[in-house]
């Protein structure tokens, strides 16, 4: 039976997640259908069409321009029959959704997974990863989301056919009234190599951007943060990385004033390389970190950027 | 109009958590519970809606083992009016099952809010919320970080990967809760004492007619490799020197 992936995407392009979605899905068998849904999606749908599926599917309505979790997940059910396997990235748009169809379906949902071990079983991190479950389903159709840092994107491939489904109805359940998108020239903190993170021990929002933004510019680096560091208002939301905010795994993440919570190390614990700048040696970042300076913030980061 | 509110005992989060050495689950021998933190906020915002006049009753609900009685009181001692007990024993108890034993309290209670945590901190899932949504075929609003009730409508904005977004939904509906919807109040302690007088009934999977038994089969449970740390520069130059010759990520 074929493999069904969920495509997460601004309808003109295709957001880096959805790649780890299809590695995911390829481990899986190799008829991958890919559907975007959307409005005015053809952007996202050509992109879609070189990422490694067998084809795309098209649903372009404009009950699908909110990417409302009721409208998708009655859109997904409507094309249930025939997958044995419905995937989606575990990011803040799969999360939103993908329950909402495991439900409809009447199955369960795998959550997060980070291995593949066969077709029906699977692993997942379990108390903010200090666990690792490998649990096995036995639903006639698994729904499962996949955690992105987990499974390498494959490469471009050649284009495969778009084809148009026909769409569900509108539920009219729920509607959109605003956004308020983090606007940044910086890359995606989930697809960034380098990430520099800041924490608490930045001490205010003007030292975080003061002291973070010319390290981040000189390393083309995406900017994180604590969750203290985002309580206190030194970051936006979508900058939180931990247990409850992004998990990434970047090839250098510099922690900068930041202590260590196990909530934040679920976020960041699969990095390559790990940086800690923090003054108090004791702290539990240093147990992670492969290069730990212990030094006052405010003197070693102006120090590094110079000497970078 | 009735506000209900799922919350779940789980372990501690200031817990460290470890693999039993047989691999059959986590040791959780000792170990302090508490309320899911997502929770703690759910039943503060359910508890100030009370207060703004906009919810007349907060009823609080959990699934589990009797040791949940616990976390029922601690909701009832912030201000919840009363509690309900769905007796699984030491049933494994999954999501959907979780959802639909929600989904049938919900039927008896006929509540126009639901507010659920966001994920709760053991298992990690982030799913009883949206499952139980579309068991009752309400909208879902989730990830809330702000929440306004007017004219038989709750305006939620939410906290999504590339920021914020406010979306409007008509009631009855599933709301879950994030971290910076509100900062849970301590009970002060004639509020423990007054909440033991509280309203706490008892119900059963068996009398909710829901079938619980798990979907997912847990194989074995084990540690994550561990990450070999704890190595020290000396200085700044140190820093760049390794980073760039000997990690070479820079
Ligand atoms: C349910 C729940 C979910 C959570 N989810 C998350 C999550 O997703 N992500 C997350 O990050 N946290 C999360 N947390 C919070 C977590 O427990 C910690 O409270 C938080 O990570 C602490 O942030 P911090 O390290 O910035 O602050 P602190 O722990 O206060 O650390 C500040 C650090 O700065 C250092 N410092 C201070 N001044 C200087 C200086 N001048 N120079 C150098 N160093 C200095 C200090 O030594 C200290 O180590 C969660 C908590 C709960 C209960
Ligand atoms: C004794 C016991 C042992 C278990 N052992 C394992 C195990 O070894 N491996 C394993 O994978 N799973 C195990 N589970 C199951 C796991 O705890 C369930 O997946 C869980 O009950 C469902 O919650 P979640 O964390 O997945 O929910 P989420 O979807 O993350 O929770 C979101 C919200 O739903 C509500 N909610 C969730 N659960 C309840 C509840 N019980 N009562 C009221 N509201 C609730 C809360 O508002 C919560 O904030 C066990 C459960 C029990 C009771």
């Amino acid at each position: 039976m074929a493999i069904l992936v969920i495509a997460e995407h601004d309808h003109a392009t295709l957001k880096a997640a959805t790649r780890n979605a299809l590695a995911a899905a390829a481990r899986l068998g190799s008829d991958v259908h890919l559907l975007v849904a959307g409005s005015n999606a053809g952007g996202a749908a050509a992109q879609g069409a070189t990422a490694g599926a067998a084809k795309v599917l098209l649903a372009d309505a404009p009950q699908y321009a909110e990417q409302s979790a009721e409208n998708l997940a009655a859109l997904v059910v409507s094309l249930a029959g025939g997958y044995s396997h419905i995937l989606a990235p575990a990011s803040s748009f799969g999360k939103n959704f993908l329950p909402r169809v495991a439900a409809l379906l009447d199955v369960a949902q795998i959550s997060d997974i980070v291995a593949v071990v066969s077709a029906d079983t699977f692993v997942r991190p379990i108390y903010a990863g200090n666990a690792l479950a490998t649990v096995q389903s036995s639903d006639a159709v698994k729904v499962i989301s996949v955690r992105a840092t987990a499974f390498d994107a494959p490469p471009e491939s050649a284009p495969s056919p778009v084809e148009n489904v026909t769409v569900a109805a509108d539920t009219g359940l729920s509607k959109r009234l605003g956004q308020e998108l983090t606007k940044s020239e910086r890359p995606e903190l989930g697809a960034a190599k380098i990430i520099v993170s800041g924490g608490r021990g930045l001490g205010s929002g003007e030292n975080y951007r003061k002291l973070l933004e010319p390290l981040a510019d000189k390393l083309s680096a995406a900017l994180g943060a604590s969750r203290a560091a985002v309580d206190a208002g030194f970051a936006p939301n979508d900058f939180q990385v931990g247990q409850t905010g992004k998990i990434v795994a970047p090839q250098l993440y510099i922690a900068i004033g930041i202590s260590g919570a196990i909530q934040h190390l679920a976020g960041m614990k699969d990095s390559k390389v790990i940086v800690a700048i923090n003054k108090n040696p004791d702290e539990p970042i240093f147990q992670v970190a492969d290069y730990g300076l212990v030094a006052d913030l405010n003197d070693a980061v102006p120090e590094l950027v110079a000497a970078l | 109009m009735k506000v209900l509110v799922p919350v779940k005992r789980v372990v501690d989060s200031n817990t460290k958590v470890r693999a039993k050495a047989d691999e059959t689950g986590v040791d959780l021998a000792n170990v302090k519970m508490s309320m899911n933190p997502f929770d703690e906020i759910a039943v503060e915002e359910a508890v100030r809606l009370k207060e703004k006049g906009v919810a007349t009753e907060v009823v609080v609900v959990s699934c589990g083992a009797s040791s949940s009685q616990e976390t029922l009181r601690t909701a009832l001692a912030v201000g919840a009016d009363r509690a309900i007990l769905v007796d699984c024993g030491d049933a494994d108890l999954q999501p959907l099952a979780v959802a639909k034993l929600l989904k049938a309290v919900s039927d008896k209670e006929n509540p126009q809010i639901i507010i659920a945590g966001k994920q709760a901190i053991d298992d990690d899932a982030n799913q009883v919320g949206q499952m139980l949504a579309a068991l009752q075929g309400w909208p879902q609003v989730t990830f809330a970080s702000r929440v306004d009730v007017a004219d038989g409508k709750v305006k939620v904005t939410r906290e999504i990967d590339g920021g914020l977004e406010t979306l409007e939904a008509s009631l009855p509906a599933v709301i879950t809760a994030d971290l910076r919807l509100n900062e849970p109040r301590y009970a002060k302690l004639p509020d423990v004492m007054k909440a033991k007088k509280r309203p706490l009934d008892t119900t059963t999977p068996a009398e909710l007619g829901v079938n619980v038994t798990p979907r997912l089969k847990t194989l074995k449970v084990s540690e994550p490799p561990k990450r070999q740390g704890g190595g020290k520069v000396a200085d700044v130059a140190d820093l760049v020197n390794k980073l760039k010759n000997e990690a070479k990520v820079i």
